[in-house]
């Protein structure tokens, strides 16, 4: 026989990195996923729903509202903090890291809860790598364009080819044991700087 | 001390144990000007003088310091008071065992309103400019009965958490004024860096919240100080150093560091030669990130009470270590535990109260710094009696009858809607 399907609330200001979480849960077959982006009305939302399982962003400092409803309300029976196992450190460590609260309904069996806490925990580390790589796409895409600035630079003013422009390029940034990018850059500037 | 070391028990010895204690820890804060003495014990080297580093997390809820030092990603935090109260009686999502052998001062707290709500506490009432914290709850009292005959909603009023200084204290504040918290206004937590732009946006018409935020708002011209700590209780416990008993136990040498060096940081604090430093330190955006003039003020007690220039200066405004404002008296405990009781957060009890007691601990405050550490201590006495600490409504605190005392007032939790929260 299978458990009751659990209700889960993810509350998360970050509407990307909600629907990643939502969509996770989905695929590991829990229907019953509610998705808040803002904290207006939550205490509403959290008396109709009474959620088994409610998931927060551990940076959001409406946490101690939620302290707060947990004391006023009584749908949301005696919630308890995180993990039913206090002496799992690895997973706590590992959600604190990633960013990841919870609240679990207490007398829920730990082998229900520990999937769903580890999959967000999961999906909140990607969604950080997500956003690193992006960052760092960001800054590869303006590196190109710099060295692609300073090439023109050097064709222009010395008359070289493309290819004699970047080699040129790659010989400073070798010989003076610097990035690639920074040469680039330094030859903008002082471009800049004597034109 | 000596005592301490030997306390530690038997399995490992104390000569091993004592080597093994740990020297640099990790301490979670709140940005919030009582976390000053912690700050400073860092910034002015009071720390590694003890030969203790400090490494000073900032965080941004009551429930995440909780938490982190439940799960051991903190080894010591700046917290609530009631937080190791409610922690050892069992409330609250997550209660993991929690003391405190040091106070981090007194003070700090006041009660703002919106100007349109305390303008129209004036209209009704012809409340004055300089009225005492007592008027200003009875004029509100005045305009929350205006406002129910008229069918409007309610003020929503803001705090922190619900096992905070600011909840008992406005709570008193309102009750003191004829207003039942629960019935007659709506209580809602609001993070005390977001209280001055919720006022400006009308999403709450008052709060109880720490410096420098009441003053901000005032400044801005949204809000209006009604009421500050001291016209409360001028020795009501506001924030304190918590940790976990068995940490502490582990650790004995290095707590008797801590205090010692908190200690000299909490007298540095209270020098108001150091003001500016402190008011430099605490600027910044590693900490508070507030206007340098804003905590300069606050520092001094010189209160902008409103944007119109009203002002007023309280003295001990902030107390960071006189008047042994450092020790964790048992009696602050058990009026935080009459608080808890009087508002149903949980029911009186022989055990419960022995609970409530424990988590404060000034054994460990004086094993550190001597018995004569802190000469003023009322700890088995009365509260309230002495003509510079009494309550606002002239209550006396007899921790020995603390069921008739919380009967005795006429505004609390009672009958149905008290029952029903007792379990939580």
């Amino acid at each position: 026989m299978r458990a009751p399907d659990l209700t889960i609330l993810v509350i998360d200001e970050n509407a990307v990195r909600a629907a990643i979480i939502e969509e996770g849960l989905r695929e590991a077959g829990h229907l019953r996923v509610t998705v808040a982006h803002e904290m207006t009305g939550i205490a509403r939302t959290i008396e109709t729903l009474s959620p088994d399982v409610i998931i927060i962003d551990i940076e959001n400092p409406n946490r101690d509202m939620m302290e707060h409803l947990f004391q006023l309300t009584r749908t949301v029976s005696r919630p308890i903090a995180m993990f039913v196992d206090r002496s799992d450190t690895a997973s706590i460590e590992a959600a604190v890291d990633a960013g990841v609260s919870a609240y679990i309904v207490d007398g829920l069996r730990k082998e229900r809860v520990k999937p769903i806490l580890d999959m967000a925990v999961s999906r909140f580390n990607a969604f950080s790598r997500l956003q690193r790589e992006l960052a760092e796409a960001r800054s590869q895409l303006g590196e190109r364009k710099v060295i692609e600035r300073a090439k023109g630079i050097l064709m222009k003013m010395r008359g070289l080819s493309e290819e004699e422009a970047f080699a040129l390029l790659r010989q400073t940034a070798m010989n003076e044991k610097k990035k690639l990018a920074d040469i680039a850059q330094s030859v903008v500037t002082a471009a800049g700087l004597l034109l | 001390m000596a005592t301490k070391v030997e306390d530690i028990g038997a399995p490992a010895g104390p000569a091993i144990l004592a080597g093994r204690e740990q020297r640099v820890l990790r301490a979670g804060f709140i940005p919030l000007m009582d976390a000053s003495i912690l700050i400073a014990a860092l910034e002015a080297g009071f720390a590694a003088r003890e030969g203790l580093t400090l490494d000073l997390v900032r965080d941004v809820s009551w429930a995440n310091v909780r938490d982190r030092l439940a799960f051991r990603q903190f080894d010591i935090a700046h917290m609530l008071s009631p937080m190791p109260v409610a922690s050892m009686l069992g409330l609250g999502s997550n209660p993991s065992p929690t003391i405190t052998p040091f106070s981090l001062g007194r003070g700090g707290n006041a009660i703002t309103l919106s100007t349109r709500l305390f303008a129209r506490m004036q209209a009704l009432t012809g409340l004055g400019e300089q009225a005492s914290a007592l008027e200003n709850a009875r004029a509100l009292s005045a305009v929350v009965q205006d406002m129910r005959e008229r069918r409007e909603q309610p003020p929503t009023l803001g705090m922190t958490y619900p096992f905070s200084s600011h909840n008992y204290e406005f709570r008193y504040w309102l009750a003191a004024g004829g207003i039942d918290p629960d019935r007659d206004v709506k209580l809602v937590v609001v993070p005390p860096p977001l209280t001055s732009d919720a006022l400006a946006a009308g999403a709450i018409d008052g709060f109880c919240v720490g410096a420098p935020w009441n003053m901000v708002a005032c400044e801005r011209g949204v809000g209006r100080i009604v009421a500050a700590k001291q016209d409360i209780w001028p020795s009501a416990p506001e924030k304190v150093i918590g940790m976990r008993p068995d940490w502490a136990e582990a650790n004995a040498d290095t707590v008797s560091r801590l205090i010692v060096a908190l200690d000299a940081a909490a007298r540095w604090c209270d020098d108001a030669d150091n003001h500016d430093t402190l008011a430099d330190m605490l600027a910044g955006p590693r900490y508070i990130a507030a206007s340098k003039d804003i905590i300069r003020h606050v520092l001094a007690g010189e209160f902008s009470l409103d944007a119109k220039g009203n002002r007023r200066v309280i003295p001990d405004y902030f107390q960071f270590h006189r008047q042994s404002a450092n020790l964790p008296r048992e009696n602050q405990a058990l009026w935080i535990f009459s608080q808890m009781i009087r508002w149903g957060q949980t029911g009186y009890g022989e055990q419960a109260l022995a609970k409530a007691k424990s988590a404060f601990r000034p054994d460990l405050y004086r094993s550190a710094l001597g018995a004569d550490a802190a000469p003023v201590d009322g700890g088995e006495g009365l509260e309230g009696v002495a003509d510079n600490d009494r309550f606002m409504d002239g209550h006396v605190f007899d921790p020995a009858r603390m069921q008739e005392y919380v009967a005795g007032f006429a505004v609390r939790s009672g009958g149905a809607a008290g029952s029903d929260q007792q379990d939580f």
